[in-house]
């Protein structure tokens, strides 16, 4: 079993008003050092399978065509066990 | 003419949209479990608003794997009439017949109020029965529907003339104050290229009648029932 990390972020050119918003929370808390917020997802996932490139190709293809939207979303994968 | 209405898991207009087909258009209509791939020969297929899957993931990105979304595509490949409505435009985009997404509105509100929008094209069956540059007054209710493409892409689309409907103020006039969403140069509305699949962010079927507060939504399903009438002659 490996486990897969796969991170699914907005493209700079896509405006994000969630992370303004928590980014506008953040100054009001007083952590004004904080200057740009962008929000993502996060995915965990075991995959039954031993052979860590086949685990990546399959991540690839989950990732691209089911958790990221590729008009507005880029990902990164990362096995981590 | 035969009207299908989809049903998903958290479909949530699918009897709004059928009551206004078959009390107010007149027409017969069907509901259509998702899970099934027999479209019953209807002539246009719609997919209602709603929060299919409770939009997660993001909106309709699990929906695009119901087993009717390949009946669907078949459908839209040969020419038959395909509408999305709200949830059921996104849906028509994650599964890419209809070309773009709807992202989380700019004001991080859930929007449910009555809009105009202004029809840009009428060589589609969907506006066929409407007046150039025709106002409709109809309600929009959505959390995502900031329309977005790529500069380049967004280009391409107003070059083929598939911005069907764009959000303005009550004199038609395209203003950012007229432009709930922060949608991409204020767009309600798209057709594919091949202008059989048609995707809408405002609500046709609550605005089908005068006590709803406006029945411009019917000059739509109008159009379309025109449009199939004079294709069977």
């Amino acid at each position: 079993m490996i486990k897969v990390q796969i991170v699914v972020k907005l493209k700079q050119e896509v405006l994000d008003p969630q992370g303004q918003a928590i980014h506008r929370s953040l100054h009001k808390l007083g952590h004004v050092e904080v200057t740009k917020v962008r929000q993502g997802r996060y995915f965990e996932l075991e995959i039954n399978d031993q052979d860590g490139s086949a685990v990546t190709r399959l991540s690839e293809k989950i990732a691209e065509s089911v958790l990221s939207n590729p008009i507005i979303e880029d990902f990164e994968i990362r096995q981590i066990s | 003419m035969k009207f299908g209405v989809i049903v998903f898991p958290g479909s949530n207009c699918d009897a709004d949209t059928c009551f206004a087909i078959q009390h107010v258009v007149g027409k017969e209509v069907v509901t259509l479990w998702h899970q099934k791939t027999d479209l019953q020969n209807v002539d246009l297929v719609i997919l209602p608003g709603g929060f299919s899957y409770g939009d997660y993931l993001r909106s309709g990105a699990i929906a695009k794997f119901s087993p009717i979304m390949e009946s669907v595509q078949k459908h839209a490949a040969s020419g038959g009439l395909v509408l999305g409505i709200c949830n059921g435009f996104q849906i028509l985009q994650e599964v890419g017949l209809l070309p773009g997404i709807l992202l989380r509105n700019s004001s991080l509100k859930f929007l449910c109020q009555p809009v105009y929008v202004r029809t840009e094209q009428l060589n589609t069956p969907f506006t066929s029965n409407m007046d150039k540059g025709q106002l409709l007054k109809i309600p929009i209710a959505h959390n995502d529907g900031r329309f977005f493409l790529p500069p380049s892409k967004l280009k391409q689309i107003e070059k083929k003339g598939q911005v069907v409907f764009r959000y303005v103020n009550r004199d038609g006039k395209e203003l950012s104050e007229s432009n709930p969403n922060g949608s991409l140069n204020n767009i309600a509305g798209v057709v594919n290229v091949r202008r059989n699949v048609l995707g809408m962010m405002p609500h046709p079927e609550r605005a089908s009648e005068a006590f709803l507060g406006s029945a411009d939504g019917l000059k739509l399903f109008e159009s379309i029932v025109k449009f199939f009438n004079k294709r069977k002659r």
